[in-house]
């Protein structure tokens, strides 16, 4: 009887080992990955990296020379997308958590909203180059380009801006409407200031994932190669994402610029760490002075 | 000795889609007057006092029969904004809910959205309106720290500085002690007292001695219906419904 007791006791923590390990394993494997693509963009592009390489336009068939059109095109591009997606996508969450009666049409738009994050960016892209590109005669230029990027982000702000207005306490729209405040009054001075860290958090990383997309500006946006900085939002300009796929697959030296894509891998990928880590930032900065 | 009424219900019936919260209730409140709403929960006292002020406006799907007669006008008639009412009848709540604001700007919030633009007349509001609360003394040197850093019953007592900011005739106030320890209860009511003088003051509170201290007439409420209006003095020592004698004797249901 005691052997029996003792077999199924062993039995049982060999079993809770077993799941520790496993739970572990898969946490340690994520954490692997992570550092090693970092590890291995860091080991191949480091040696490309140089202040010439940040500052000045690629030379010699983009073999030799930097990426500063790319780096200042993505930039363009997606400080762009913000500001059209931002206004967008905060009215409409906005209107669908504070003003609209919870029903068919609601759940209609909502539905609609999933579906949209959903799209391959590539079809954000041929959307674009159709809408934006020949119907409305922008061509391919920034406009085009921010226009396009900024309804691929617009469901992740949308839902980034629903979550931190509902996480807004009832109690502070009660208050403010019972001191004979007005709902657009309410909604302007209370709700959106408090809101708005928990939209700045979630649409900056959605927007920081938005700026190393590749398919939604090849052909809305960016240009193979050009040493001219652009001018306007009409002009078209290099980006990041697209410089490497250009650079990995349709230049004529691949080997050659080995280096070079990996630089501009590591420029981009440390843009977007740079992205969010301001997004985080601002998160820890708002948990330290919540206190609801 | 019954004064002048300010607020008075007639006939009002209330529900939440098709429940019926509130049957039949006619009722007037006296100007200047404390008066408590008392009564087991879900009994629809908190209804009422919310029908007030129109905040139940803003739950889906309810609906009010009946008129509500304040200064002459059916505060539910179609051409009334509810904002009007609400500057006139102002409200406190359970929970202590200060803006995450300076303490200033938590008082001088509503009547700078209803238009006072001076600062001098804010500051001046502002003063005016901590004093009545019995809150300048603790913070007035503190004005521009988050209201978040106060003490709960400092945090209510601010709430009843915003409120009285507006310079209401009303004050609605919903159980606003029940989150409070003993003596930050005990100076709310104090309060209470002073308030009296200058304001309307219905209160809905759970605690019966809370009711017989501050009222002079309660009202006992139960599934809905206005059971025993009278008193507060003859409610507590001789009521004239066994109901809410059971209630009060706490030998209910």
């Amino acid at each position: 009887m005691q052997d029996v007791l003792m077999t199924s006791m062993k039995l049982r923590y060999f079993k809770q080992q077993m799941f520790f390990a496993v739970v572990r394993l898969s946490a340690l494997l994520i954490a692997l990955a992570l550092g090693g693509i970092i590890a291995y963009i860091v080991v191949n592009g480091i040696s490309a990296i140089s202040w010439d390489f940040l500052t000045l336009p690629p030379t010699d068939s983009m073999t030799k020379g930097g990426i500063m059109p790319a780096i200042l095109g993505t930039l363009y591009l997606t400080i762009g997308a913000i500001a059209v997606a931002l206004p967008l996508g905060v009215a409409s969450a906005i209107y669908l958590t504070e003003y609209a009666k919870q029903g068919k049409f609601v759940r209609l738009v909502r539905i609609g909203i999933n579906c949209l994050a959903g799209v391959p960016s590539v079809v954000f892209g041929l959307f674009g180059l159709g809408f934006f590109v020949v119907f409305l005669h922008f061509g391919s230029c920034i406009l085009s380009g921010a226009l396009t990027l900024g309804i691929l982000v617009l469901p992740t702000i949308i839902g980034a801006s629903e979550e931190a207005l509902k996480s807004v306490p009832q109690t502070f729209r009660e208050a403010s409407l019972s001191l004979g405040v007005s709902k657009w009054q309410t909604i302007y001075k209370i709700v959106l200031p408090t809101a708005l860290p928990g939209i700045l958090t979630g649409s900056i990383l959605g927007i920081g994932r938005a700026a190393g997309e590749t398919a939604p500006i090849m052909f809305t946006a960016a240009a193979f190669f050009t040493a001219k900085l652009p001018g306007s939002i009409f002009d078209e300009v290099m980006a990041l994402p697209y410089h490497v796929y250009v650079l990995a697959t349709a230049g004529t030296h691949i080997e050659q610029t080995r280096p070079i894509q990996y630089g501009t891998v590591l420029v981009l990928v440390g843009l977007v760490l740079g992205v969010n880590l301001i997004a985080i930032v601002i998160r820890s900065y708002v948990r330290k002075k919540k206190r609801w | 000795m019954e004064g002048n009424s300010i607020i008075e219900l007639r006939n009002v019936n209330f529900f939440y889609g098709q429940v019926k919260a509130l049957n039949d209730i006619t009722m007037d409140f006296g100007k200047n007057r404390v008066t408590a709403l008392i009564g087991p929960s879900g009994c629809g006292k908190s209804t009422l006092l919310r029908l007030l002020n129109r905040m139940n406006d803003l739950i889906d799907g309810t609906r009010v029969e009946g008129e509500i007669i304040f200064e002459g006008i059916n505060i539910y008639g179609t051409d009334v904004d509810p904002v009007d009412v609400r500057r006139k009848i102002g409200m406190v709540f359970q929970k202590p809910n200060p803006f995450p604001k300076s303490i200033f700007n938590n008082v001088t919030y509503a009547p700078r959205l209803a238009g006072i633009s001076k600062r001098s007349d804010l500051e001046l509001l502002a003063e005016e309106s901590l004093k009545q609360a019995v809150l300048w003394e603790e913070v007035k040197d503190i004005l521009d720290k988050s209201a978040m850093t106060l003490s709960g019953g400092q945090q209510q007592r601010l709430c009843i500085a915003r409120a009285l900011a507006m310079k209401p005739d009303i004050i609605l106030m919903d159980e606003p002690t029940s989150a409070l320890d003993p003596i930050s209860t005990a100076k709310i009511e104090e309060l209470i007292d002073e308030l009296r003088k200058k304001y309307t003051i219905i209160i809905v509170t759970h605690n019966m001695q809370q009711a017989a201290r501050v009222s002079s007439k309660t009202g006992f409420f139960y599934l809905g219906k206005l059971i025993e209006y009278n008193a507060t003095e003859k409610i507590f020592t001789n009521p004239d419904v066994k109901q809410t004698e059971d209630y009060i004797t706490g030998r209910f249901g």
